[in-house]
């Protein structure tokens, strides 16, 4: 009892040390100076509530754990719910009918709604690219967002430079983004877990840097603006052409509307990563992914059975690297403006989450990750304070009762001659 | 008398000041089954590291059909055909069995990134054959209904039947099998050994092999060569090693 008892007040004077400080002070402008004032009376009354829940909570630890346990046994989705959930033939099912509504809705659908809805397509895309890397070869990168950015710089640079139009530069952002992919691979092949996330946290921060101080080439911190939307077989979709080129409403006779811009540019980002989801999902089913998954595995089973690690891991930083590339220049596209300021660490995380609370290796898991990751920031504008706040406490819930993410991936089954 | 398909001589292995194997020489014939013993610690497992490429050795040479394959990295000399199972299984947990064996096809399939994306007609065909193959392989060690569990949740002695089915996938010309009976029941290391003959009498692999199981050593190999502190002791028939004065006393300690 005295140990429960300590380990209350312990934690009941952390609530109070972290929470106090953070909100219960204030800095306040005083004529010309700034005076740190106390928080509302509420706002401390609602702190010392909470450190005593927490010595509550704490002190009768026991006591609660028991009582949970003694109710009958009822998961949060039950075990078969979970199981069908992620079967390949339901997730198959669900696939087709969202690719349905995400055709159909834009046409309906708010212009600020389609808008975040192309952004979290983006992040869908990033989302499967990184699945490749983290979640089936199993090689943690946290500077997955250096791909981004080079494709993003390819297709704003090519652009601006040379004039060039976003579908030529597409695939040539994703070999650049491929290239550097391949080049990265080559020194941290070696490495392994811990030692590889520092190493491509680093590179992922150099390129940022990198692109900051090239100000000749890339304009440093002011970034690239002007960079022109993607084209539909050379129709534009802004309110006048320019010279030689034609518009998409003067082209079909309609009254010119922004709308049909962010609907076009939704739907391009459909297609992209409709394509990436396309590829990925054979890629997993090919040898492969097969041998992606291996590796993750057992290395040195690999090696004893003739498969060469080196290729097998460049091979995912490649193409991990290129649909990197890919969702980059679309970036860039819709933007209109890149910095190095859009390539920070943040994105990086913000994709790794994506693929750890879909589940890694699952694709579907992905997609609901992104859509969850980005529009939970959205609807919590007002509270953007504390969305991290929100962003942490979702992690920690998840980690506590979904470790293996929303939809974890299922193997699939192999069907026997001879068997039914 | 067959011809010698593996020669290894002089092998030596120098970790710092340790020399964990001296001057090591061993032939396996075709189609023979060699076993190599020794007491713990004798650097058998060494030995096997130097011919499979996980270490390079610091000296001796290895011929693989006449032609040297020492210092070569593991992966290559796998795909030359010499392949090994390990002390612990290392299957692929997570995958499923017959994964776990389409995995090892790897190098015999159609990997071309396009025809696989299209699902060409010659992709497919190779698909099937790898399906087929593995199939085989998994009747013939008795893991047909098991094909599509997680290969982690298979039973001790299955995994191992698993890994040796695993290995079957490569084509090898000769296997090497790190204490394959380790940790098995009497019935299981029974079937061990009929499977070990199945693989040399019905599809010409040679077989070498690490086992502390006298019994099945005695009764299954054509060869037997002793290693004792990284060196050699004695080499021979089972009947000559089973006389050997120098094998008694390495394993009992004298008298």
């Amino acid at each position: 009892m005295t140990r429960n008892l300590k380990s209350a007040l312990f934690s009941a004077v952390l609530v109070l040390l972290v929470a106090y400080p953070i909100l219960g002070l204030k800095l306040d402008i005083v004529g010309v100076n700034l005076a740190v004032v106390g928080a509302s009376t509420n706002t401390v009354l609602v702190i010392f509530g909470a450190a005593l829940l927490m010595f509550l909570r704490v002190l009768y630890n026991e006591q609660i754990s028991a009582m949970w346990r003694s109710r009958p046994q009822k998961q949060l989705v039950s075990s078969r719910a979970s199981n069908f959930m992620t079967l390949p033939s339901t997730q198959r099912w669900f696939l087709g009918a969202i690719i349905i509504v995400a055709l159909v809705w834009p046409f309906f659908g708010s212009r600020g709604a389609v808008d975040i809805a192309t952004l979290i397509l983006i992040y869908v895309m990033l989302g499967l690219g990184l699945n490749i890397v983290v979640g089936l070869a199993g090689l943690l990168d946290l500077g997955y967002v250096g791909f981004y950015a080079v494709g993003a710089y390819t297709y704003a640079l090519l652009q601006h430079y040379y004039g060039f139009g976003f579908w030529i530069c597409l695939p040539l952002a994703g070999l650049a983004s491929a290239t550097f992919g391949f080049l990265l691979g080559f020194p941290v092949l070696r490495l392994r877990g811990d030692y590889l996330a520092i190493v491509t946290l680093g590179f992922g921060e150099i390129i940022r840097l990198f692109l900051r101080n090239l100000t000749d080439l890339t304009g440093g911190p002011n970034g690239i603006s002007n960079i022109e939307k993607p084209t539909l077989f050379g129709l534009t979709f802004e309110r006048k052409a320019a010279e030689g080129m034609q518009t998409f409403h003067e082209y079909f006779g309609l009254e010119y509307n922004s709308v049909n811009k962010v609907i076009f540019l939704y739907l391009v980002a459909l297609l992209l990563a409709l394509a990436a989801l396309f590829v990925i999902n054979r890629l997993l089913r090919m040898p492969i992914g097969r041998a992606w998954e291996a590796l993750r595995e057992d290395e040195i089973a690999c090696r004893a059975l003739g498969l060469n690690p080196t290729i097998i891991k460049l091979s995912a930083f490649t193409l991990g690297a290129a649909f990197a590339g890919f969702a980059g220049s679309f970036f860039a596209a819709r933007q209109g403006l890149i910095t190095p300021e859009s390539f920070t660490f943040l994105e990086s995380a913000i994709i790794l989450a994506i693929v750890v609370l879909g589940g890694m290796g699952s694709q579907l898991g992905v997609i609901l990750a992104a859509v969850v990751m980005i529009l939970l920031p959205e609807l919590l504008r007002e509270f953007s304070e504390y969305r991290m706040l929100g962003f942490g406490a979702l992690m920690v819930l998840m980690m506590i009762w979904r470790p293996q993410g929303f939809l974890p991936m299922q193997r699939p089954v192999m069907k026997l001659k001879g068997e039914r | 008398m067959s011809r010698p398909l593996l020669q290894a001589s002089g092998l030596s292995m120098r970790f710092g000041g340790l020399l964990a194997v001296n001057g090591v020489g061993l032939t396996v014939n075709e189609k023979q089954v060699v076993s190599m013993i020794g007491p713990n610690g004798a650097g058998k497992t060494t030995v096997f590291n130097c011919l499979t490429g996980f270490y390079k050795p610091t000296a001796g040479t290895i011929l693989l059909d006449g032609e040297p394959i020492q210092g070569l990295a593991g992966h290559e000399i796998a795909r030359k055909g010499v392949v090994r199972t390990f002390q612990n299984v290392r299957l692929f947990k997570e995958m499923t069995a017959v994964e776990n064996l389409l995995v090892a096809q790897h190098r015999h399939l159609n990997t071309n990134f396009l025809s696989g994306l299209f699902k060409t007609p010659s992709y497919r065909k190779s698909e099937r054959e790898a399906m087929e193959y593995a199939e085989h392989w998994l009747e013939a060690v008795n893991l047909k209904e098991f094909a599509n569990r997680p290969a982690g949740t298979l039973a001790y002695g299955q995994q191992r039947r698993l890994e040796i089915a695993r290995c079957m996938m490569t084509r090898p010309r000769i296997l090497m099998l790190d204490e394959p009976a380790a940790g098995l029941n009497p019935k299981e290391t029974e079937d061990l050994k009929a499977l070990i003959g199945l693989l040399r009498n019905d599809h010409n692999v040679t077989v070498l092999l690490i086992e502390h199981d006298m019994k099945l050593v005695m009764s299954i190999s054509d060869h037997i060569v002793v290693i004792n502190q990284g060196t050699p002791l004695a080499d021979g028939t089972p009947e000559q090693i089973r006389d050997n004065p120098d094998v008694i006393k390495a394993y009992l300690g004298e008298a």
